[in-house]
């Protein structure tokens, strides 16, 4: 890839697919709840039957209005659905209702951070559409199965600007998006349920040329890996497809992330011409600047203010700040603890982005499914604080914790963790190191510093850790003079 | 018995004179005595023996509704739970509808009992009655010619008294076309005014249930039953219904009447414009005024209309693809065999050919020339009549250029079918209210005149009707042999 890029450059736009956190489907009442028993979850409606109609739910618009305002877009006073036509037994209707010429969400933008930089990338629109059921292609005495339970579920498809220029930017892009549609709660940003999934349009031009190459679409990529993957896969075939002296043709293409690799799935001449039209069976969404008022004085604190805000408010570095904003709960949580705690912010960071952070990804965990509660943790950073135990044993703590319901102090006291601070018993063991390791002694004597550590960490071990490591190294330093 | 009004009989089963069971079974026994006029696809007899024991027992505890008791049939494009709705198609030859439009639970709840579904073109696409998959309905008035369409066994089952009243839908003239050939009184609503929920989509934004019955008194009780907002309909409008039984009796002198002047040229039969003119004059007794309007753009209402329409149902019929539901071919091979021959065999002439003008219409490269045209025509015509209505307060003229036509007469011919839509189909693209009721006849035949109104003015077009009915008794002439 290294030398491709020399003289390539590749351009992405990515056509997001966020399913909306309604509870019932964008034209009927039918609940939205994912894993149900197939076709238990499609209504009248949903299936298609002869003379049925569609609502449109209002929660989906005012979903769609937020994120709109969320990426400083232009809100559409009047938007219009139309019916996109094509036959497909996973689509009962024989039409897809979506936005066409008219979408609810017109130009925005969204900023992301690569190698430090921060570059602003455009959002062409984003429109309220309806998914489509699901074919299932097992074995049903050779036929397919049909499961509807997903038809009719709302997404905002979210359509970028081709201004993506690497794989890199492309997962940026999405992870960033995945971000935000999570804080603002429109999306569960269930990736593996299908809730948030992209496809990628990719075109490679020798560099410096101003016109577009003739791009490729992958479709349906369902993770932040198999987007990098499939991007510069798909972009490494199309360098070696030109430089061999062949072309690329405009096309619809597959991921296969077992095999990683994408193959064609429909060239531009089987394209369907999906013959959209106005869908007379819904009024035009008209969306009134009171409406527009009322959505964004809902709108929580966005993650890049919220970022800014964590290392002017609370001293953190960039890193860390940016770590703990990456979803709402997990700054929520990281503010509850430094409230609760009443600890300094950095000790309540590093605890959240080392020790909690690494069980929760061992365990494959969310925040919001943390065994060990803010208020619980609050509890052991407490202890710290007032050095009742050491950073040391307080991971030891926080392990039990994570197996246990107990508190920190419930801990402590039943496996007896409790720093020692007898400054006499300290005294005692100190001395009897120093007797026993005379050689040592000597060495250090005579200017090895680095001895030092052994003396601490003998006192430390005979002291199972339970010492005050500042009252050790004070008497160490006063003994070994 | 069977010959009285909806008030006389709510009247009869209140003294006691007969019962809803008795007057049930009458029509239950006329519909099987004229079977060969073909008007009902499903006769739901023990369904509706049992409603009208309901409704006995409801009388006997001094329910008041107007319409308990009163035998009524379903157009069967209105979906009836537990009951097949067939949309005069083989597709749905099969298909038992597993909910109520919204018209049958009004009408269910205002105590009506329904007699079955009615005989209609196929999916509504016909004027004649002709393109059902049941065969043809015949015109009780004349039993060689057609009753119209697509609402055909709605017109031909009031006339021949085979139900008191009937629904019928109307798309392009669809309720009050057949309404002129049945000598019967049927009422277009504005779009809106009455719910879509359940009742089988040809095009949707024309399409519109309605009432079709002997009298303006009588299309008033049964429309007040089926109008009014519903939330699953979101073209629905949430208005509050008036009273339209309320308002007949309303003097209408003073009444100013237009005349468009492209109602009444070429193409008009001679007899029928005679007719016409006779009904218009006995209005200027009732002490209306006259005053010519003029709707240029009129000429233009039926290719806009064969755009729009097709693009709308080929769209609307595409989930009738032997999936989920209605006809499925034997042994399909693959994805592409099962939708073609499901729809082959499924779909009638008539509705093939405007599922495929709808197709093209919408094709890349042709959807600007077409579809967007079509749709400013339609503008155009809704300003034009805006225009009118602004100057007078109805437009009279007539509903078909012709009287009944022949069975078969027409049927291979089209575009000459299509013209005989050609005054209702303009009303429908502006979405007015608009009614048919009997003037007389021509050489046997009845004769309609149209009475279009403003917006949600059907109160007004029903009490405008009920005044001339009141000196008149076109309204009361009954079939030969169906007396």
């Amino acid at each position: 890839m290294e030398n491709y890029q020399e003289n390539w450059e590749s351009v992405i736009g990515l056509e997001i697919h966020a399913q909306l956190a309604t509870q019932s489907k964008i034209f009927s009442g039918a609940s939205t709840a994912y894993g149900a028993e197939p076709n238990t979850q499609a209504c009248a409606v949903d299936l298609g039957l002869p003379g049925v109609l569609p609502v449109l739910n209002e929660q989906a618009v005012s979903f769609a209005v937020k994120f709109g305002l969320a990426i400083d877009a232009e809100i559409a006073p009047y938007s219009v659905f139309a019916r996109k036509n094509y036959f497909y037994p996973d689509l009962p209707k024989g039409y897809q209702i979506s936005q066409f010429e008219l979408p609810i969400v017109g130009n925005g933008h969204l900023d992301i951070d690569v190698d430090g930089e921060t570059k602003r990338i455009g959002i062409t629109r984003a429109h309220l559409e309806e998914d489509a059921g699901k074919s299932l292609h097992e074995s049903f005495h050779g036929m397919s199965g049909i499961d509807l339970n997903r038809a009719g579920t709302p997404l905002l498809e979210i359509v970028s600007e081709p201004e993506l220029r690497s794989a890199k930017e492309a997962v940026a892009y999405m992870r960033k998006m995945h971000e935000l549609v999570r804080y603002l709660g429109i999306c569960d940003g269930n990736m593996q349920e299908g809730s948030f999934r992209c496809d990628a349009n990719v075109s490679v031009r020798p560099k410096g040329q101003q016109e577009f190459g003739t791009r490729a679409e992958i479709k349906n990529i369902n993770s932040f890996k198999f987007v990098e993957k499939a991007i510069n896969h798909e972009i490494e075939r199309q360098i070696e497809l030109i430089e061999s002296g062949g072309k690329v043709v405009q096309e619809t293409r597959l991921y296969d992330a077992n095999k990683d690799e994408t193959r064609s799935m429909r060239s531009k001449e089987e394209a369907n011409d999906y013959r959209y039209f106005p869908d007379p069976d819904l009024l035009p969404v008209e969306i009134t600047e009171i409406f527009k008022a009322q959505i964004k004085a809902q709108l929580p604190e966005l993650p890049a203010a919220k970022k800014q805000r964590f290392t002017e408010q609370y001293g953190l570095d960039c890193e860390s700040a940016g770590i703990l904003t990456s979803s709402r709960q997990l700054s929520d949580y990281f503010e509850s603890l430094v409230k609760e705690s009443l600890c300094e912010a950095k000790l309540c960071a590093n605890w959240i982005t080392g020790d909690l952070l690494a069980s929760l990804n061992k365990t494959d965990l969310d925040i919001a499914d943390s065994p060990v509660s803010y208020q619980r943790l609050a509890g052991l950073l407490i202890r710290i604080n007032d050095q009742t135990i050491s950073g040391k044993i307080a991971k030891q703590v926080f392990e039990l914790m994570w197996q246990s319901n107990s508190t920190a102090d419930e801990i402590i006291d039943e496996k007896g963790l409790k720093q020692i601070t007898d400054t006499g018993a300290i005294e005692a063991i100190i001395d009897r190191i120093i007797a026993e390791n005379p050689g040592q002694v000597e060495q250090y004597l005579s200017g090895k510093d680095k001895v030092f550590g052994f003396f601490v960490g003998q006192v430390m071990k005979e002291m199972q850790g339970k010492a005050n490591p500042a009252e050790v190294n004070k008497m160490l330093k006063a003994k070994l003079k | 018995m069977h010959n009285k009004s909806i008030k006389e009989i709510a009247k009869g089963l209140r003294c006691g004179d007969f019962s809803s069971v008795e007057l049930t079974q009458l029509f239950l026994s006329r519909i099987k005595q004229h079977a060969q006029l073909n008007c009902y696809v499903t006769v739901t007899e023990e369904l509706a023996l049992k409603a009208a024991r309901q409704a006995d027992a409801k009388i006997a505890q001094g329910d008041t509704s107007l319409l308990t008791g009163i035998p009524i049939a379903q157009k069967d494009i209105f979906c009836t739970q537990g009951v097949k709705t067939s949309c005069g198609s083989k597709m749905l030859d099969n298909f038992i509808a597993p909910y109520n439009a919204t018209v049958v639970e009004k009408l269910n709840a205002a105590g009506a009992v329904m007699l079955g579904k009615l005989n209609m073109d196929e999916f509504a696409m016909g004027s004649s009655n002709e393109t059902s998959y049941y065969g043809p309905v015949k015109n009780p008035w004349h039993t060689n010619s057609v009753p119209g369409g697509s609402s055909g066994g709605s017109s031909a089952a009031v006339a021949a008294r085979l139900s008191v009243c009937a629904t019928g839908t109307d798309t392009g003239g669809s309720i009050r076309q057949p309404a002129a050939h049945c000598g019967i009184t049927g009422l277009k609503p504005t779009y809106g005014r009455v719910s879509r929920f359940g009742m089988i989509a040809y095009a949707s934004s024309l399409d519109q249930g309605g009432p079709m019955a002997r009298s303006a008194e009588d299309t008033a009780i049964l429309l007040q039953a089926m109008s009014g907002f519903d939330p699953k309909d979101s073209t629905s409008l949430d208005l509050p219904v008036p009273d339209y039984s309320a308002a007949l009796d309303k003097d209408i002198k003073g009444l100013k009447i237009g005349l468009p002047k492209e109602f009444f040229g070429d193409g008009l039969n001679n007899d029928v414009a005679l007719v016409i003119e006779k009904a218009i004059e006995e209005y200027k007794k009732l002490g209306a005024e006259l005053k010519e309007v003029s709707m240029p753009n009129l000429k233009l209402a039926i290719p806009a209309y064969y755009v729009i329409a097709p693009a709308e149902c080929s769209a609307n019929l595409s989930r009738f693809d032997g999936v989920r539901f209605g006809h499925r071919c034997d042994n399909p091979q693959d994805l592409a065999d099962l939708y073609t021959r499901s729809r082959g065999e499924g779909f009638g002439k008539e509705v093939k050919r405007r599922i495929l003008m709808g197709t093209y219409a919408l094709s890349a490269g042709y959807y600007d020339a077409y579809y967007l045209k079509a749709q400013k025509i339609r503008r155009l015509i809704s300003d034009d009549f805006k225009k009118a209505l602004s100057e007078v307060d109805v437009i009279m003229g007539p509903v078909a250029p012709t009287t009944a036509f022949g069975l078969g007469e027409k049927i291979d011919n089209p575009i000459e079918m299509y013209l005989s839509d050609i005054y209702t189909i303009a009303i429908n693209l502006a979405g007015l209210p608009a009614m048919s009721l009997p003037i007389g006849f021509s050489e046997g035949k009845p004769v309609g005149l149209q009475i279009i109104g403003d917006y949600f003015a059907e109160d007004r077009l029903l009490n405008i009707a009920h005044q001339y009915q009141m000196v008149s008794d076109w309204h009361r002439q009954i079939p030969k042999g169906f007396e």
